[in-house]
């Protein structure tokens, strides 16, 4: 434990603390994690909409945090700016199956001491759905709580408009900085979740299970320093488990054994009675290809089917390092269907149909009859143009193309149609007061920001 | 006698042994062979060729590590005794590896570390958030042949360039080879910052590394 404010409050509940060695005892934990909460409301920007999180409702939003972008005339992994962030934003904005959005890229074109919260910054002015992100620095989460107050007003602990990552670092520990951030984080009475990422056989045991007696004690520790210091404050149990490929030491996020992981945290997690959080829906694979669509398919349908609650991963790639406006749109495709999925099979007198089967009758049809007209819409998932859908013949006539190709138009003509919901005047006003300040303590010009 | 206690210690590594390392490294001494022999016959040669099946594919980094850690257990008895004869033992260069300040990853760093150990570097590694100032002190101190700077974050990336700006400013910079390495590190970074390389995985740190020692 690397936070000195962490260590004097586990000290003073009874923890061993042999310098930065802490033991927390049995029972504190035990007493503690019984007074998080199981679920809490995330509201959108305006306050408009709320999602619960927790239960079994699964919000997915894009992977965090790339450093490369996909570039869309290339097809070549490139560092990620600012105009792309902006452009993931806004399509994030419009896609009907991702709920929340997050700060995805760490764009290579603004300061560094202020990335953290530019990229809050561009969220706030660009959409309205809530968001996921976290802070660089210790500052920085203090900043952006007051960015999210300029626009949300003095009721942000009451209607969070954001969750907040701190991370501890496998295998257990927590650094000076997330940990004051989990601090802070309570403080400001923000929700946060508390995520480890284990990289199996390199950071944690190389057995599943192993990795999740390790992540579990890591959440835990988060989870007590919390609950100390302050009684009810929401945390998210989280996980980024990935498999260390022993032949090219990578971290494998798309991995089969990862994926199990994440979701088996998921059910420590609800065990334990608090909402959950997994990076699933992520893929190893390089470029938008059967790899990443067959990986991140996989994360998102058994995210789904372990009602992890809070799935970050869309449009992710190259395991946590590349964000996809062509894979965010097929990926948004993958989460229609998850939610399809697990809404299931509707049995009762009506969708069991016997009335409209014996009218039709042997060697009739359906496709006059209401009974269709009325369940279609309520019973199918409508897909997207990304998916193929058209005849042999049709598809050819359309100029043959394949999934990746008809999602980079799909993403180039909603960014040239889709406008987001505009940001309230006053509550731009003060956005930009309180951003300038923040960029006058780090000497920071506007002109020195690209170009919004 | 001396080529079958070279072969057992050669047996030792390759079945990843520290105990029988140490042992068989004593008796190598108590026999008489030369311990500098010995290092290089019974321990580097078998290390050198997991290295090698490592990079073909043939070989996990697990058992690379192994290996490495039963070469350290022989060599640690074989070195003291090439000391105390003020004998010198080959090498490739020395290199002095260290994560920035503000970064507690460590995985990357180690794993780099053993592969140049691997490959014949004698390595000083100053382990994780070391502040730029002990890079400072302990290049003065050992004057390295590179100097491995490690990050895995973009935040803590920044530091790297600290570093080199404050060799700089030391009038250390010159004759000193800085390499980078970390997740978000590119060969426009190494360009941005004026270092010499960067190493885009564990294998690529090491061929730069070897590259820079041709250069020197």
């Amino acid at each position: 434990m690397n936070n000195r404010h962490a260590l004097e409050l586990l000290k003073e509940n009874g923890c061993t603390v042999d310098a930065d060695i802490v033991h927390t005892p049995q029972s504190l934990v035990e007493e503690t994690i019984k007074k998080a909460p199981s679920s809490f409301n995330l509201y959108t920007r305006e306050a408009d909409e709320t999602h619960q999180v927790g239960g079994d409702n699964v919000i997915y939003n894009p992977g965090s945090a790339a450093i490369f972008f996909t570039d869309r005339e290339t097809g070549l992994m490139r560092r990620a700016n600012a105009q792309d962030f902006k452009e993931l934003v806004r399509l994030t904005d419009a896609l009907t199956h991702i709920h929340a959005q997050s700060t995805a890229m760490v764009p290579a074109d603004v300061p560094d001491q202020i990335s953290d919260l530019y990229r809050l910054y561009v969220i706030l002015k660009n959409s309205s759905k809530p968001i996921v992100t976290g802070a660089f620095t210790k500052e920085g989460l203090t900043d952006m709580k007051n960015m999210l107050e300029a626009v949300a007003g003095d009721g942000l602990a009451e209607a969070p408009r954001a969750i907040f990552d701190c991370c501890p670092s496998s295998p257990l520990m927590w650094s000076d900085v997330t940990c004051q951030n989990l601090l802070d984080c309570v403080a400001y009475g923000v929700p946060a979740e508390i995520i480890p990422a284990p990289q199996m056989g390199a950071t944690s045991p190389v057995t599943i299970a192993g990795t999740i007696v390790e992540a579990n004690a890591e959440f835990l520790s988060g989870a007590v320093i919390s609950q100390l210091a302050e009684p009810g404050s929401p945390v998210v149990y989280g996980g980024s488990p990935s498999v260390f490929d022993m032949r090219h030491c990578t971290a494998r996020l798309g991995a089969v054994e990862a994926v199990m992981a994440a979701c088996a945290f998921a059910e420590m997690g609800k065990h334990y009675g608090v909402p959950t959080h997994g990076y699933l829906g992520l893929s190893d694979s390089k470029t938008v290809d059967a790899q990443s669509s067959f990986e991140s398919g996989m994360g998102i349908l058994l995210a789904a089917l372990a009602r992890v609650n809070v799935v970050s991963g869309p449009g992710m790639q190259a395991s946590e390092n590349c964000q996809s406006l062509e894979k965010l749109v097929i990926d948004n495709e993958l989460c229609g269907a998850a939610y399809r999925l697990i809404e299931g099979i509707t049995v009762d007198e009506e969708t069991l149909a016997t009335e409209v089967i014996s009218k039709v009758g042997p060697g009739g049809h359906f496709l006059a009859e209401r009974h269709t007209r009325d369940h279609h819409m309520k019973e199918r998932h409508m897909p997207g143009d990304v998916i193929d859908r058209l005849s042999p013949d049709a598809w050819t006539k359309a100029g043959s193309k394949d999934a990746t190709r008809r999602a980079k138009e799909i993403a180039d003509k909603t960014l040239l149609e889709h406008t987001p919901k505009p940001l309230p005047k006053d509550s731009e006003e003060r956005l930009e007061t309180v951003f300038k300040a923040i960029l006058r303590r780090h000497g920071i010009r506007p002109s020195q920001l690209p170009k919004n | 006698m001396t080529e079958q206690i070279l072969s057992d210690l050669r047996e030792a590594i390759l079945y990843f042994d520290p105990e029988e390392a140490r042992t068989l490294a004593q008796k190598a001494l108590d026999m008489g062979v030369d311990p500098v022999v010995a290092l290089e016959e019974g321990l580097a040669k078998p290390l050198r060729e997991i290295g090698d099946r490592f990079g073909t594919g043939e070989a996990f980094i697990t058992e690379l590590i192994a290996a490495a850690q039963a070469m350290e257990a022989g060599a640690e008895v074989l070195n003291q005794e090439i000391t105390r004869r003020g004998a010198t033992r080959k090498k490739v260069g020395t290199f002095l590896i260290g994560t920035v300040e503000g970064d507690i990853h460590s995985i990357g760093k180690n794993i780099v570390a053993t592969m140049l150990s691997t490959a014949g570097f004698e390595v000083i590694d100053l382990g994780t958030d070391v502040p730029t100032q002990t890079f400072i002190e302990n290049v003065k101190k050992h004057h390295p042949d590179i100097l491995g700077l490690s990050a895995l974050m973009t935040t803590t990336m920044t530091k790297q360039k600290e570093v080199i700006e404050a060799l700089q400013a030391a009038g250390l910079r010159a004759g000193l080879k800085i390499i980078v390495g970390g997740a978000p590190v590119t060969e426009d970074w190494v360009n941005e910052i004026g270092a010499d390389a960067c190493g885009l995985d564990a294998l690529n740190a090491v061929e730069a590394s070897l590259r820079l020692m041709e250069g020197k």
